[in-house]
């Protein structure tokens, strides 16, 4: 017997908007401040109305269309009701069947060896308020538990994708490329830990019987997963324990309803998390209280030519236009929009994309990561690294020379130095290529000279000597080319 | 005439005059209410000392020559599920007995922009749920024409107030006839104007398709001034309408001509008392004697009215009054187990018996499995009393009909009986349906002296047609000037 693994995700995405969804209020993640960020609407008091955020509509527009979704000309709203104290109004204001965007797709690369790609389908994706947050004692002391409503009514966008994943890694790649590509367009900072994106995902196993049958198991939704690597460890060992379930119980998707489990990250297990009660009625209606949203094709045209160019497309555009490595290329995507705008930035004025390539993921974001900056903060601006890089281009220091510089324009006192800053260290510094071959002569003679030993192994054959008196040389004479040295040495020995 | 049965018109020419201070008139209306409203129950809270620090402050600017709202110095009471702050809003609710919101109401800000007086909150239906007054968890209004009477309701407090000499002006709020029945019944002015006229935005919802704020008074010109200072687009309710709202006092007194008056034939046959059709008759012949043709229209889905209201209402109303769970604010148990025991365990003290049967019959037709049957068919069914309408608006300019099939019944005597309170809705319930405006204007008195209202309906926001056509009928005629003894 053999199985197949089936994986569909859904995808919660805090919208970062300025204000919540229905109400002029703050979206600021803060919770040491409970309840500070709250008015009528959100927090549900008799009376109160809501009034739709158009800029959450706008970028739940932009992320349908980065999905490449149907945007609906006509969508609306519904209740879907239940009891929980951090739902303030017993219903949360979502959509039911009338999606604002759906039937659409994401390509992720399913192996890295081949460059194969498959496109992963993507059901709906629909806007909704978010919930306030519970916390409860865990003192055991049986202390009453606390709600804050600062995060009631933030705009969230629920992609829910088709059950088109194979594998907990194909899961996490998926997750990977949508966050990527939600920052890309600037919708959502996708924020884990804060909870900006969140995933639930649905499992279940399609067996293989001898006689050519396929039987699915019980569907589980896995949820509280808050991590890439916890929606991978989770689905594991999700697949796992349905195989074993299988093999002891023969328990079918037919003979169970589908059963919600909560990831223990510190445990590495999936916890039953709600009996096998009946499926939860939520007796959605539409919103007597917001009007239908109307989208004309003038304003989708308009969203979608605001839309930048989506990460897989530019991470093959990099490799070709660039003649970068697939890893140089999804290393530097994988940083995020202003740093992929920096490298070409670098690269254009450069003129050398592979040699921007390895400054900028190697040079760059060591000291990005050092210091714990963004790329936006870096001192060196592109055009000052591109000036740089031309000089070793023109051959007017060395890669040496320019780390030195680097270092040197990062500890300036400058904010952002200048181009002309590169010239004044060069200067100072005395790294200017040598071209005075008379200087470097009588550097190499002098050399040669001190180093009988080494002189004698190079002349039995052993190349490698040459190395230390290039070093020796270039100590003497700071800025020399290595090449034009090794020639002089050569010469001079032979 | 008397300060406590003038109308807010007159008294606002008196103020003008010199002749009577708002200090003098809310007091005077305060008296009247210490006097009387022990018997007739109108008023669940008074705001007694800041509305004569409003009137005294209203009274200043006038001696000063300060520029003065519409409704300077006149009372005003609110019917107690109009959020005001200073004050609790209760909805005659054991669930908000203790709750005080934080903000005003649009009309509320509309109304202290005005000048207006706010005097106190009055009583209701629980929730404004029922049609008279008797579900209220704190007391039942009295019909200020005979005690032993209903108010009508849900706005039974309103009106009351207004017919009782307690103010000038009062607001409630009409989901299926709650302005218009009980004004009716207490042979004052109510009307429900277009949905989405009136800022929803505080008024705690209970069919929030259907609820519409709006105003009582003791003659149209009074109607026509309340509701021109409340009406307009209001950004925080978007079912609000953006459309301008005209000076309906201002061509008041202008006749419509060849004004065509509907009237529906068949209703006639349904169980009508003897008194509603004799008035509703002579009113009729009224208009024709002023010149209006009268024309029967057809309404064929008027009878599914009572049965789809009573759907999309508790349905709505289920969802809406979910939120007093006992969390946040509101009641809450004292004793409970755990958290869904303590959700059961508020909503089942504080709710009374009619709350709880809507939100049992919403809950049920919004259920997975019911939800076609029920909602869906009857928001189909809508659709089409919204088209009987349409349709005969292309014949008629107004429509005339009962505001209910009896006058005002006595206290307990339909209490046993939801279906019999339910189904006397018949003439009221379309409007709101169909989101159309209807007002009930006093037209008659009851062999056993109990006002009689007629009902005019209009299309939507038709309201200035709507209050030009019942003044005609007002000026021909002086049911609006008689007063409870």
């Amino acid at each position: 017997m053999d199985y197949t693994v089936i994986i569909g995700l859904e995808v919660h995405v805090q919208l970062q908007t300025r204000t919540k969804l229905f109400c002029g209020c703050s979206t600021r993640f803060n919770p040491d401040h409970p309840n500070t960020q709250t008015c009528p609407v959100c927090l549900g008091l008799p009376g109160a109305l809501p009034v739709l955020n158009r800029e959450a509509f706008h970028l739940g527009m932009k992320t349908g269309l980065a999905i490449n979704c149907e945007i609906p000309s006509f969508t609306k709203w519904d209740r879907k009701q239940y009891y929980y104290p951090d739902l303030p109004k017993a219903y949360q204001i979502s959509q039911y069947d009338l999606p604002m965007s759906q039937n659409g797709w994401l390509e992720i690369e399913i192996d890295p060896e081949t460059r194969e790609t498959k496109k992963i389908g993507i059901i709906r994706a629909h806007l909704e308020e978010d919930a306030g947050k519970n916390s409860h004692d865990e003192s055991g002391r049986g202390h009453d538990s606390k709600v804050d409503l600062n995060r009631c009514g933030t705009p969230l966008i629920e992609i829910v994708s088709e059950p088109d994943l194979r594998s907990a890694r194909e899961a996490r790649t998926y997750l990977e490329e949508l966050k990527l590509l939600l920052t890309y367009i600037d919708v959502s900072d996708c924020n884990m830990q804060e909870g900006s994106l969140r995933c639930d995902a649905n499992v279940n196993l399609h067996i293989q019987q001898e006689n050519g049958e396929t039987i699915p198991t019980p569907i589980v939704e896995i949820k509280n997963l808050n991590s890439f690597r916890g929606v991978e460890q989770a689905i594991e060992f999700e697949v796992q324990r349905q195989w074993e379930a299988w093999q002891e119980t023969r328990l079918s998707l037919h003979d169970v309803p589908k059963e919600t489990r909560g990831w223990d990250a510190d445990r590495g297990i999936t916890l039953e998390q709600r009996g096998k009660e009946e499926a939860a009625d939520y007796r959605y209606f539409p919103d007597p209280d917001l009007a239908p949203v109307t989208v004309t094709d003038a304003e989708r045209d308009k969203v979608s030519s605001e839309l930048c160019e989506r990460p897989a497309l530019r991470r093959n555009r990099l490799e070709k236009e660039y003649q970068l490595s697939a890893y140089d290329a999804a290393v530097i995507i994988d940083q995020g929009l202003a740093f992929a705008d920096y490298f070409e930035q670098v690269a254009k004025g450069c003129q050398n994309g592979k040699q921007a390539a390895n400054w900028v993921t190697q040079d760059v974001l060591r000291e990005l990561k050092e210091g714990g900056l963004e790329i936006s903060a870096f001192s060196i601006k592109p055009e000052v690294l591109a000036a740089l890089l031309e000089k070793v281009e023109s051959n007017e220091i060395t890669t040496k020379s320019a780390r030195t510089v680097f270092q040197e324009l990062l500890k300036s006192e400058e904010a952002a130095p200048g181009v002309e800053s590169i010239q004044s260290i060069i200067e100072d510094k005395g790294l200017a290529m040598v071209s005075d071959t008379g200087a470097l002569e009588a550097a190499v003679q002098t050399v040669v000279a001190k180093n009988e030993k080494a002189v004698a192994d190079f002349q039995s054959g052993k190349q490698a000597a040459v190395g230390a008196l290039i070093g020796q040389v270039m100590r003497e004479v700071k800025g020399a080319d290595p090449k034009v040295v090794r020639e002089l040495l050569i010469k001079k020995m032979s | 005439m008397s300060i406590t049965s003038a109308t807010a018109s007159e008294l606002l020419a008196k103020m003008n005059a010199g002749e009577v201070s708002s200090e003098e008139i809310t007091a005077a209306c305060l008296a009247e209410i210490a006097r009387r409203d022990e018997s007739i129950n109108a008023f669940l809270s008074l705001q007694g000392e800041t509305a004569l620090q409003t009137a005294r402050e209203v009274d200043r600017k006038r001696k000063a020559g300060e520029p003065l709202g519409k409704l300077a110095g006149i009372p005003v009471a609110l019917k107690d599920n109009i959020c005001a702050t200073g004050t609790t809003t209760t909805c005659a609710s054991r669930m908000l007995e203790a709750f005080t919101p934080p903000y005003d109401a649009h009309i509320v800000e509309r109304l202290r922009a005005a000048d207006a007086v706010l005097i106190g909150k009055t009583n209701l239906d629980e929730f404004a749920m029922g049609s008279s007054t008797e579900n209220s968890a704190f007391k039942i209004t009295a019909n200020p024409w005979n005690t032993k009477c209903a108010a009508g309701g849900s706005s039974g407090g309103s009106a009351a107030a207004v017919s009782a000499g307690f103010a000038p002006l009062a607001l409630g709020s009409d989901t299926g006839g709650s302005i218009r029945q009980p004004a009716s019944f207490c042979g004052v002015v109510g009307l429900k104007p277009t949905y989405g006229r009136v800022s929803r935005y505080g008024l705690v919802a209970f069919a929030s398709s259907l609820d519409q704020i709006g105003p009582f008074a003791r003659d149209i010109t009074d109607a026509a001034l309340l509701l021109e200072t409340i009406a307009g687009k209001d950004q925080r309710d978007t079912t609000s309408l953006d459309a301008a709202v005209p000076r309906y006092t201002e061509n008041l007194e202008q006749p419509l001509k060849n004004l065509k008056v509907g009237y529906i034939e068949h209703l006639h046959e349904e169980g009508l008392h003897e008194d509603v059709q004799k008035a509703t008759q002579q009113a009729l012949d009224v208009y024709q004697s002023l010149g209006a043709e009268l024309i029967p229209v057809e309404l064929p889905h008027a009878r599914y009215c009572v049965a789809t209201y009573y759907i999309i209402a508790p349905s709505e109303a289920s969802s809406n009054l979910a939120r007093y769970d006992g969390v946040h604010y509101g009641y809450r148990a004292k004793q409970f187990d755990n958290m869904i025991d303590m959700y059961a365990a508020s909503r089942g003290e504080a709710f009374g018996d009619e709350v709880k049967r809507r939100i049992m019959l919403g809950t049920y037709a919004l259920s997975s499995g019911y939800y076609d049957a029920y909602y869906l068919k009857a928001l189909k069914v809508r659709r089409l009393i919204r088209n009987d309408f349409e349709q005969a608006f292309q014949k008629v300019d107004i429509i005339a009909s009962p505001v209910t099939p009896t006058p005002a019944f006595e206290i307990g005597e339909l209490t046993d009986d939801p279906l019999a309170m339910y189904l006397a809705d018949i003439f009221t319930t379309s409007a709101n349906l169909s989101g159309i405006p209807g007002v009930s204007v006093p037209a008659g008195m009851s062999q056993n002296k109990l006002p009689i209202g007629l009902q005019l309906l209009a299309p939507p926001l038709e309201e200035e047609r709507l209050l030009r056509a019942a003044r005609m009928f007002e000026r021909e005629t002086d049911w609006h000037l008689k007063r409870p003894e």
